[in-house]
């Protein structure tokens, strides 16, 4: 056990801890927050209702939670990482069976005083037992190929019962942060190169093969596919929020309309404009520098966390710490770049930032898990 | 199971290893993101500020106020009223079963109005305003805006209509305006951009539609801001439209309604016309409609009744009516002989009764003839032989020449609905429309109004007006457009000479005011109101029966021209009155009264009539639906 190899002696004990916590992690997540409740604000016309309100009262209840969690040993959370895991598997699968419908898709567990997304809750506990995982298993072992189907079993259950309520967007964010908390552990470059190149070859047999007589898949589901790549060749369908967004997003131009003064989200023209496209308020009314800006807050919040990890000598906390601020990665970067229209329109909110109970409520806990690794770091005797 | 030391540095160090590489790639993932944002937020820009500029500003037309329509003493006979509406906005409604239930108690609406609504409110957007009734009265609004409270989502609204105050008086001339149609937008070859407003009124019929390029007027525009489901979120700016030019008519609302009130009951037209400057001071076609039920859609049961009542009231018999114009005609013959030189005004011809042509005879309506007769006597006891005579003489050709100089088988260009151009047969006429030649009996049956001739009530009317001044006059409706005078038309004399004019008109005087005259019942005593008319009875079908005792539509028209005063002629007056009979029991006391009523200004004194008349003449115009001061109708009380 790694926790043997602490100095335990060095390592902060009681309220001296909160001395040890990782504060400019804190003061860059209050600060991408803050964005949002501006945004928020912004969005619902110059009111704190419906949206700025209720997200400041999550981010504080958020804050509060992240601390708690910060102060419970690191080890701790690695023995429950099984549990956790299996737990939100159990609630996907309740979700499957009794969630509410929202959207047209099962995602929600009603808790009486908020809604809670299981499938958020999955993206942190399956990091969570994947570096536990990776921290029980001996190193030697780790590219040998049944240790690597293991986690991929991990990883492909709750992405399985995700596509099917279906979520997409999470399902991407669960293979992707999976597989890199694999590579951060070591597995093999070749494994991720077969994987890699077997999807890219399915992916080429499939578009190839179209029009021939070996078609793989029938002519709907292409042209299905070709909306879901390419959605500005349907203006008014499942292109048309795209291309509003883009609109609202290049019309910010290099300082912005100015806070409150986006022609393209007061007019309603953005759709969910105070959830998975509220990054495109933020371009047009602050510009080019609002929105450089918050990547900048963003970069350097994966910046400290990286750092945290390198210099943790545990193992667990360290897999675990890159794992998160990996999912944290993947959350922004597929939202900016489906707002941009580098990417298909996936249902994924920018983190933070993005109206939402749970996925504020289970990242704040998810930075709680990075700042107890960060405060019960082993330390060196001095 | 304790780790060795040297597995945790060896892990360690692979994983800073590998997160150095999943570092790298993030932020460079992100130096990708931030390039895209200054590709679309710098170097595109403006392109996209462009675009959401286009996204947000619509332009909107305002529909101008259409013209109004004024008789000639200012009165209005088409005005803009405002009308009531009650709207529903489904978002702001609540429950829409409960807030109609409410709605019905104080508004009256039918089982199908409210279905069409709730259809309508589901096809469109939640915000977008549904008009639940149309053309309320203000009472019913009121009561809306007082219970407003307890009707969340329902809003009284006002825009304008067109309504004709004067109602059934003046359906046919000035015709009424609808909502544009398909079939309207179909027929434009470059549409006015107001017309694609929903329910834009257009002129569809009439004057209403003749003129409507002057009174419609010109949009204005406003730019609106709008949201992305097209709700109206402010106005930018706004660009007034011209309004349409109102237009004062040579009508007099008071005659009008007279006229109208006069042929009531019967399927008759009648034209009132001043002799020297062609005003058409009255023009009315019986029975008629009201032209309101067309501007609000009319029902399908009242269109119905319209179009399945015998008496046409539709059709706009004054201008559209042609009818073989009877022994009115006779005054054409007459002039057409005489200024050929073919007659002298002296000269007699023999009326045995009947005329012989080969083994045809053309009878006389008096069968046993009128004996030796001149031109005076005649055009005052309506001797068809004579006329028989000077057709023989004068031929075919010459007469229909004197029919046009004198406006019969020329359309007169009036701001109405199908005016018909009547018939004036020639040779070639016939040889062009039958494949016939001219016969000497297609003369004789011409001479005496009878055969292919064909007059319309306004042709009668223009004709009794040239004869009676001797100039070529030309109706005129339209007396100013926007307080601009239109000019009077003439084409000068007519080129009669003024000898035969006056022997003529001295045979039209008889007609009325001789004892043997064909309407000496029908006369007026003052000086200053002595009619000068003549008869006509044209046959609907050839064989001459006692009229009294067929079917209506089998009865022969009856006609009635004339002028007066007769010797300083102000107005002249045709009466058309189909299947009335005969033109001197029939058409001539319409005749009278209309003169009557027109000189005097006012509904005349009894004493204008002859004395064995008077009783008769009271009862008639007790009985007539003359509009009161008030507006409403009923019994005049000329007590």
């Amino acid at each position: 056990m790694s926790y043997l190899e602490y100095r335990v002696q060095t390592v902060p004990t009681g309220l001296r801890k909160i001395l040890h916590l990782n504060w400019a992690l804190v003061l860059l997540l209050t600060a991408v927050a803050c964005f949002g409740f501006l945004m928020l604000y912004s969005v619902a016309g110059g009111s704190m209702h419906p949206w700025a309100e209720p997200q400041m009262k999550r981010f504080a209840l958020g804050m509060v939670g992240m601390f708690v969690i910060a102060m419970v040993p690191i080890y701790i959370w690695r023995n429950v990482a099984a549990v956790a895991y299996a737990g939100s598997v159990l609630l996907l699968i309740a979700v499957e069976l009794f969630g509410s419908t929202g959207m047209g898709a099962q995602r929600w567990i009603d808790l009486g005083f908020m809604r809670l997304q299981p499938s958020e809750l999955m993206k942190i506990t399956m990091v969570m037992f994947l570096a536990a995982y990776y921290d029980w298993l001996d190193i030697r072992k780790v590219s040998r190929i049944f240790w690597v189907i293991l986690p991929l079993f991990i990883i492909l259950l709750p992405t399985f019962l995700v596509l099917k309520q279906p979520d997409l967007g999470t399902a991407i964010l669960l293979v992707a942060g999976g597989g890199i908390v694999m590579f951060a552990a070591g597995v093999h470059w070749a494994y991720f190169a077969v994987v890699i190149a077997a999807g890219a070859g399915l992916v080429t047999a499939v578009l190839k093969s179209r029009g021939t007589d070996w078609q793989l898949i029938k002519d709907y589901q292409y042209r299905r596919i070709d909306t879901f790549l390419d959605p500005e060749s349907d203006p008014l369908g499942a292109g048309y929020h795209i291309t509003q967004s883009k609109i609202a997003l290049g019309s910010g131009g290099f300082s912005g309309r100015g806070f409150m003064q986006g022609t393209q989200s007061r007019l309603n023209f953005l759709p969910e404009k105070h959830t998975d496209f509220i990054f495109t308020t933020l371009a047009e009314e602050f510009g080019f520098i609002g929105a450089a800006s918050l990547l900048t807050l963003y970069a350097l919040i994966i910046v400290f966390c990286l750092a945290s990890a390198f210099t943790n000598k545990d193992r667990f906390a360290s897999l675990l710490t890159i794992g998160i601020a990996a999912t944290f990665f993947l959350f922004f970067a597929v939202n900016m770049s489906m707002v941009m229209g580098l990417a298909p329109v996936v249902g994924v909110p920018l983190p933070l930032v993005s109206y939402g109970g749970s996925a504020m409520l289970v990242l704040l806990a998810a930075f709680g898990l990075i700042q107890s690794a960060h405060v019960h770091r082993p330390r060196d005797r001095s | 199971m304790r780790r060795p030391t040297k597995d945790t540095e060896e892990s360690a160090r692979r994983i800073t290893r590998r997160g150095l590489i999943l570092g790298g790639s993030m932020i460079g993932f992100m130096g990708v993101l931030a390039g895209r944002m200054r590709y679309m937020q710098v170097d595109q820009a403006e392109q996209f500020r462009l675009l959401a500029e286009e996204n947000r500003i619509n332009i909107r037309l305002i529909p101008p106020a259409r013209g109004l329509i004024f008789d000639r003493t200012g009165t209005p006979i088409a005005a803009n009223t405002q009308n009531y509406r009650i709207v529903i906005v489904r978002e702001d409604a609540g429950d829409l079963d409960e807030t109609f239930a409410k709605l019905r108690k104080l508004v009256p609406l039918s089982d199908a109005d409210v279905e069409r609504a709730m259809r309508e409110i589901r096809r469109r957007s939640p915000f977008v305003p549904v008009t639940i009734a149309d053309q309320l009265a203000w009472e019913d609004v009121s009561e809306v805006a007082v219970n407003a409270p307890a009707l969340p989502g329902v809003t009284p609204e006002v825009g304008l209509t067109r309504h004709y105050p004067l109602g059934e008086d003046f359906a046919h001339v000035v015709g009424y305006v609808g909502p544009v149609s398909d079939y309207d937008l179909s027929k434009l070859e470059n549409p006015d951009p107001l017309l694609q407003i929903p329910k834009f009124q257009i002129g569809k019929v009439g004057l209403e539609a003749k003129r409507e390029d002057v009174l419609r007027g010109s949009a204005g525009t406003k730019r609106i801001e709008v949201n992305a489901g097209g709700r109206v979120m402010r106005e930018l700016s706004r660009l007034e439209g011209k309004k349409g030019a109102d237009l004062q008519l040579t009508l007099d609302h008071g005659l009008q309604n007279f006229v109208q009130a006069r042929l009531a009951g019967e399927s008759a037209a009648s034209i009132v016309m001043d002799v020297h400057t062609g005003d058409i001071l009255a023009i009315a076609s019986a029975p008629s409609f009201d032209p309101n039920l067309f501007v609000r859609g009319i029902s399908v049961s009242d269109y119905r009744r319209l179009t399945q009542n015998d008496h046409r009231p539709l059709a706009d018999k004054s201008v559209q009516g042609t009818y073989p114009p009877g022994s009115t005609f006779k005054i054409v013959t007459a002039l057409a002989a005489h200024e050929a030189g073919v007659v002298t005004a002296g000269e007699t011809i023999y009326c045995s009764g009947y005329k012989k042509l080969g083994i045809r005879r053309f009878h006389c309506w008096k069968r046993g003839g009128h004996g030796f007769i001149d031109l005076h006597d005649s055009l005052m006891r309506s001797c068809d032989v004579y006329y028989y005579e000077l057709a023989e003489r004068v031929g075919i050709d010459r007469i229909s020449e004197m029919a046009r100089r004198l406006g019969i088988g020329i359309r007169h260009d009036l701001p109405m609905s199908a005016i018909a151009e009547g018939i004036a047969p020639t040779k070639e006429w016939k040889q062009s429309s039958y494949g016939e030649s001219w016969r000497v009996g297609d003369s004789l049956n011409a001479a005496i109004g009878q055969g292919f001739v064909l007059a319309s009530p306004l042709q009668l009317a223009v004709m009794t007006a040239r004869v009676a001044t001797g100039e070529g006059i030309h109706p005129r409706l339209v007396k100013s457009i926007d307080a601009v005078e239109q000019p009077v038309q003439s084409d000068g004399p007519l080129g009669i000479s003024p000898t035969t004019l006056s022997q003529v008109r001295k045979a039209m005087y008889s007609v009325s005011n001789s004892r043997r005259g064909t309407a000496y019942r029908s006369r007026l005593l003052p000086d200053d109101m002595k009619l000068a008319g003549k008869t006509g009875t044209s046959q609907v079908r050839s064989v001459v029966v006692d009229n009294k005792n067929v079917p209506w539509d089998q009865r022969d028209h009856a006609l009635f021209v004339c002028f007066a005063p007769y010797d300083n002629p102000r107005i002249a007056v045709s009466v058309v009155i189909e299947h009335g009979g005969g033109g001197s029991s029939a058409a001539a006391p319409v005749a009278r009264d209309i003169v009557a009523r027109a000189l005097h200004g006012d509904l005349p004194p009894l004493d204008v009539f002859p004395s064995g008349e008077r009783d008769s003449i009271a009862e008639i115009w007790d009985a007539m639906p003359l509009r009161r001061e008030d507006g409403s109708f009923g019994r005049s009380d000329r007590a």
